[in-house]
Formats: structure tokens, C-alpha cells, sequence
């Protein structure tokens, strides 16, 4: 069975792709999800805040994923398949995949739209020291039990990390009734968004030790409590500022990482600081007709802006498989000055017709700075920056003409 | 007697630092905000802090055991942890719709618990 467009992953991002590849001209768009529902992570994220950008309304994560379900469920080109796990994608772009009623199944797509999310950093990714005991669970985990399941993961939680998600956790604990006694995060700076710092942790009084760590989790078969000691610009444990915390949950708050195990063995070349494909603005890899949106990409902090990359992928994946797409030449952009990382990756030029956006990460805090573009010594924009957080990520909107007098290289900095 | 606070901006992702002078202990005026709105919460935020509550309560019939739910309005944030007591009392039976009422005026703050996505029933 041939599709023009395969989107794998029906959470937000797979279902703005499948719906832009539709609106685009698509008429054969195949949605692929191991969920028995459509919305991916954002079930669990009960808490709101959603939607400001893309509905002017601060919805929950439900309530967002039925408004993106809505906008696909009744279009025919768009055909739905829940509980069917992606088992490997090839380079020819075959698809094969199980579910219990179809079995083991090949589809072909004319192009494919990764959209498979990504995961947490778990306990082995960041070398705590100490016991394997019960208590020890990451923030989407906790996340999922709660407010998906039920149950709490325990009474008397310390956070490690202040990532997001663990923030959120740390008041949706605190309104079940826990405990929740510190979060511990060894940046001098927060690594979640300002408002879920106010909301979550100030709101209930909880401590934030910034610039500390846990060197050692104690218990016999259960964390029993926790060594915290603060750290050295090189982030390493300064001998003599530990002290204890009793605790029976550990809760892992440690980032995220693109999920990209079914396209390893692909042929792209993959971001070292993103984790993710490399992409050009219409979120193609470097392997045509393989385009990629989402958390899969870049891990984003606004899910507003995993929809609005999303659509640009389906955009461009349904004109590649009506074959509607002119060629162009490729231009890497490369991060400087303070510039963490950047997607797109590389721009194809110079039949760029449309304006490009630019989704960026600066590496530490800043304030009153100017973010540049520049292609050799000629600046193609240049933006004013009030402030600008490693957590949240800026975007820059490059009206095409600015970008006409592209020759080489393109570099994006702060100065 | 004046004195300033100094908090950040929730009501968007912006996060602007935000410094409010009070006199007397109300609410004067207020710097570091980026639009009108920052002023508003500033404001609200130094004369009587509202936040929504999101939570979830018991649900049968749908094959999964939670409904989550929203306020349809901030409440006081003194309120939050009781409102949040108050859900796990609840139980709601499938089929369920968005926005359908789930608690009505919760404490009677005039604000309710509605649903915040649909679940059909399951045999
Ligand atoms: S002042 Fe305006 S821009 Fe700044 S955080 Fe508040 S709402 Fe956002």
C-alpha cells in the first residue's frame, strides 16, 4: 500500500503534520500511534497553559490534544492507526508495523514525517551514585502515575533537576497531598520556565537549591533519604556543604532527549547538541523526503510551537509527494556567540520564496543583547533581545528578501 | 511607608522581572513588564493572588480511572489546596464531554470544575 505522506507519531506534532499535509494536497496521509488515543505525552499533562499561540487561550494538555484530534478526526484523505507500534523504517521509506487486528504490516509512503516525540533522561544518563532501591522514578513516570493512574509515587518526594516537568510534578505532588522537600538542580540557573518556577515552587514554598546536587541516595530496599552537597563552576561536588534529606521518592527531572531509535540506522546526520536529524526550514532531513517535527527534532518548551513546525513539515511533505518542490542549494547555519543550538539546521537556497524562522537556544542567561544573522560579513537581520533564558526558546522571523544576498556559510550569534 | 517586591510575570512564557512598589502595603506602581497585561497581574499578584487549578477526579466506565479537570477561573491562591481536596471526593461516570460541569461553584467561589477533554464509554 503506497501513501503520500506516512506521519509517525500521533501526538501533537504527528497530528498538525497529517492535518498540514492534508490542507496541502496530500490525499493519501497515513497517522501511525502506539496510544490506543491520539495526543501522545500531552494526556498526561493535565495542567494548563497550552494553546496561548495557536488558540489565544490557555487550554489544558487534553484539552489541546482533542482541539488538534479535531481538526483531523473527520478528513478523509487522513487514514488513523491507533495501537500499531512502528517496528522499522527503511531508507526506501518502508514502513513496517503490528498491531492485533492487522498484524505485521509494510506500508510505502512517497515521503515520511517523523514526529515520534522524546524521551526522558533516566537515572544512568547522569551517574548518581548509590543503591538500586525502590523510589527512584523520572518526572514523566510520576507524571503518568498520578494523573493518569493514580497513584503517587510517594509521600515524601525530593525533585533532582528543575526541569519542566518536574517542576509541574512538584505542585501536582504538593495537591496530592505529599510532601515535596527540595528541588535540587546543579545549574546555577533554572532549566524550567519562569512561570512554573512561581507557580509550582514558590506557590507551596519549596525549596531550590540551584547550583547543588545529589552525591548519594540512601535505604536498604526503598530511598530512605538523600545526600545533597552544593557544586563548583565545573559542577563537581564541593567536599564539606553536604547534608541530608529524608526522603522515600527520588524523582528524576534530568531533560530530555529526542527519540530517535527508529531512525538511527538511517542515513542522516544527527545534531550533537539537540540530539536530533539535521533539517533545513521545511524540516527535511538530509535524506529526501524524510522530514522530521517535534520533540523528535529539538525538544521544545511550548507545544504552541511543535503544531507550528509541524505544519510546515506536512506542508512541505505534501508538496514532495506531488512532486511540487523546486531544488536549491544548501546553506549550513552555524551557532556562535552564545548561539546554543538552532533549527533549522541548513536553509536550501537561493529559491527560498518564503520567509524562515529561526528556533533558537542561547547557552546561559542574557540580558539587552542583539541576536545577528550574517552570511560572511553581511548581515541579513539583526534583533533586538530583552532577555533570553536557556530554557526557552527564541524565535526569529527572516522576511525573505532579507535573504537574497545569501553567498555562503550563515552564522547566527548574539553580540 | 514604601517598600518594593520583586517577582516574575506569569501571565505568559516571557517571564518578565517584575518590581512592584507598594505604599502602605498597596499596590503603587510597577516596572519591568513588557505589556499592559504584566501590570494587571502585578497588581493582582501584590492585592490578591488567583490561580486555576487543574486536577483530576475518579472516572468509571472509560477504561481509564481519571477524568482531568480545570477551573473555569482562577481561584484565590489561599483556596488552591483545599479546592484540590475536594476533587478527590469526586467520582464522574462515562460518557464525559468537554466543558461538561464537574463540580459546580467549587467552595463557593463561583468558579467550576469542568472537564477538560471527552471519554466515551467502554463496554
Ligand atoms: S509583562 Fe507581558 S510580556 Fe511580560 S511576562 Fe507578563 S504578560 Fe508576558
Amino acid at each position: 500500500m503506497e501513501y503520500d505522506v506516512i506521519v509517525i507519531g500521533a501526538g501533537p506534532a504527528g497530528m498538525a503534520a497529517a492535518q498540514s499535509a492534508q490542507e496541502n494536497g496530500a490525499k493519501k496521509i497515513l497517522l501511525i500511534d502506539r496510544g490506543m488515543v491520539t495526543g501522545g505525552i500531552l494526556l498526561q499533562c493535565i495542567h494548563n497553559g497550552f494553546g496561548v499561540h495557536q488558540y489565544g487561550e490557555m487550554l489544558t494538555g487534553p484539552t489541546y490534544a482533542q482541539r488538534a484530534y479535531e481538526q483531523i478526526k473527520d478528513k478523509k484523505e487522513i487514514t488513523l492507526w491507533l495501537d500499531t507500534v512502528v517496528l522499522t523504517v527503511t531508507a526506501k521509506k518502508e514502513v513496517t508495523c503490528v498491531n492485533p487486528e492487522r498484524g505485521v504490516k509494510k506500508v510505502v509512503g512517497k515521503t515520511i514525517i517523523l514526529a515520534s516525540g522524546c524521551r526522558e533522561r533516566p537515572r544512568g544518563a547522569i551517574r548518581i551514585p548509590g543503591q538500586r532501591l525502590a523510589g527512584i522514578v523520572t518526572a514523566g513516570a510520576a507524571q503518568r502515575m498520578v494523573n493518569c493512574f493514580g497513584f503517587i509515587p510517594g509521600k515524601k518526594i525530593v525533585i533532582l533537576g528543575s526541569g519542566d516537568i518536574g517542576l509541574i510534578m512538584a505542585r501536582r505532588l504538593t495537591l496530592e497531598g505529599c510532601e515535596v522537600k527540595a528541588v535540587v538542580e546543579i545549574c546555577p540557573y533554572s532549566n524550567g520556565l519562569q512561570r512554573n518556577i512561581s507557580q509550582c515552587l514558590n506557590d507551596f514554598d519549596i525549596p531550590l537549591y540551584l547550583s547543588h546536587t545529589i552525591v548519594d541516595i540512601h535505604g536498604r530496599d526503598r530511598v530512605a533519604g538523600v545526600t545533597v552537597a552544593k557544586v563548583d563552576e565545573k559542577m563537581q561536588a564541593i567536599a564539606g556543604t553536604e547534608f541530608q534529606i529524608d526522603c522515600d521518592t527520588v524523582v528524576l527531572s534530568v531533560g530530555l532527549i529526542p527519540e530517535r531509535t527508529l531512525i538511527n540506522n538511517l542515513p542522516l546526520q544527527f545534531d550533537a547538541l539537540t540530539g536530533g536529524p539535521l533539517v533545513d526550514q521545511h524540516r527535511q532531513t538530509e535524506l529526501a523526503g524524510f522530514f522530521a517535527a517535534g520533540n523528535v527534532v529539538h525538544v521544545h518548551d511550548i507545544v504552541d510551537y511543535v503544531t507550528e513546525e509541524a505544519m510546515i513539515a506536512g506542508k512541505f511533505a505534501a508538496l514532495q509527494a506531488q512532486n511540487n518542490v523546486v531544488g536549491g542549494r544548501r546553506v549550513q547555519i552555524k551557532c556562535e556567540k552564545g548561539v546554543r543550538t538552532c533549527v533549522p539546521q541548513f536553509l536550501f537556497l537561493p529559491d527560498v520564496a518564503e520567509d524562515v524562522k529561526l528556533y533558537l537556544r542561547v547557552s546561559k542567561f542574557v540580558r539587552e543583547k542583539h541576536l545577528v544573522v550574517k552570511s560572511g560579513n553581511n548581515v541579513l537581520w539583526n534583533q533586538y533581545l530583552m532577555a533570553g533564558r536557556p530554557s526557552e526558546m527564541i524565535m526569529l522571523d527572516i522576511p525573505a528578501d532579507s535573504l537574497q544576498n545569501v553567498t555562503d556559510e550563515i552564522t547566527v550569534g548574539l553580540e | 511607608m514604601t517598600e518594593t517586591k520583586k517577582f516574575n510575570c506569569i501571565t505568559c512564557p516571557r517571564g518578565c522581572e517584575l518590581t512592584v512598589t507598594l505604599q502602605d502595603g498597596k499596590f503603587q506602581s510597577v516596572t519591568g513588564n513588557f505589556c499592559p497585561n504584566g501590570a494587571k497581574y502585578a497588581e493582582q499578584e501584590v492585592t490578591a493572588p488567583m490561580r486555576m487549578l487543574t486536577g483530576t477526579v475518579k472516572l468509571t466506565g472509560a477504561g481509564l480511572p481519571l477524568l482531568p479537570v480545570v477551573s473555569t477561573a482562577e481561584l484565590p491562591k489561599d483556596k488552591i489546596l483545599l479546592a484540590a481536596a475536594e476533587l478527590r471526593k469526586i467520582t464522574v461516570a462515562a460518557p464525559v464531554k468537554y466543558g461538561d460541569i464537574i463540580i459546580h461553584n467549587i467552595l463557593g467561589l463561583g468558579v467550576d470544575m469542568i472537564a477538560s477533554c471527552d471519554f466515551a464509554c467502554i463496554k
